[in-house]
């Protein structure tokens, strides 16, 4: 991450987040990530923390933390069962 | 009607690889684990659950027999999780498939049986034989006995994979 001293300027490609990269930048961006398995199992680790610090480890936490993530499921399975659910719609011809 | 019988029952498949590894392993995202004594909603409760059931389950035995219960609650919990889930609309549930629910059976009757024959063989012998049997009957009941001993594992699987599947 960009040292305390340094002003947003001169901060380096690799350190900026995703939306304070220009969109000229964009590709040397991504070919700087760190796609190793340790780099995309990295990349899953502080997204999971990321959302459950946010929503679900919080003093007064609600239902929504938990609902938002079978809602994701279910368009997930949806998606993967759209192949054959597709033959059962209420159409003439299939 | 699906162009074959079992087009609902297929397991999930993404160009072809299985699918089914990542949806089994889905439902321990939702318990997360805390190394603090005081934790956020969602943990609590599940504490609590596995806490009400452990307290039924084994308050009855002794200190040897409550070794099994890390085992028997961490399957009670897939098992719960993993047919809640398969509540949810269009998601797969993995206990409909034969294959695993004798994976589960098969392994946990075995050492249950395999541990009582060699910790205490003269009490499992006996069982093999009912109280008051009249005298010409013991040969056939014990052959009737030790098979529903081996079918136990058979109706585990297929009890839990036919009502789920309903």
């Amino acid at each position: 991450m960009a040292s305390v001293g340094e002003c947003p300027a001169t901060v380096s490609v690799k350190d900026k987040k995703l939306l304070e990269v220009k969109l000229g930048e964009l590709p040397s961006w991504i070919l700087m990530r760190d796609f190793s398995p340790s780099g995309i199992f990295g990349a899953f680790q502080r997204g999971y923390y990321r959302y459950y610090n946010k929503y679900i480890n919080v003093k007064k936490g609600s239902i929504s933390g938990i609902t938002m993530v079978l809602a994701c499921y279910v368009l997930f399975s949806y998606c993967f069962s759209y192949k054959h659910l597709k033959h059962e719609r209420l159409r003439k011809y299939h | 009607m699906n162009e074959n019988l079992f087009a609902s029952f297929a397991a999930p498949t993404i160009l072809g690889l299985p699918a089914a590894v990542p949806i089994i392993l889905f439902p321990s995202l939702l318990i997360p684990t805390s190394k603090y004594l005081i934790n956020n909603r969602l943990i609590t409760t599940q504490q609590w659950l596995i806490q009400l059931t452990l307290k039924q389950m084994m308050t009855l035995h002794n200190t040897k027999g409550r070794t099994w219960s890390l085992m028997l609650i961490s399957l009670i919990i897939f098992i719960a999780t993993t047919n809640l889930l398969g509540l949810l609309p269009h998601s797969f549930t993995p206990t409909t498939q034969l294959s695993m629910n004798l994976a589960m059976a098969i392994p946990l009757w075995a050492g249950t049986v395999a541990t009582g024959l060699r910790l205490k063989t003269k009490n499992t012998l006996a069982h093999l034989l009912p109280q008051g049997t009249p005298t010409p009957l013991i040969p056939m009941l014990i052959i009737i006995e030790t098979i529903s001993l081996f079918i136990q594992p058979m109706a585990l699987a297929v009890r839990l994979t036919a009502n789920i599947t309903a």
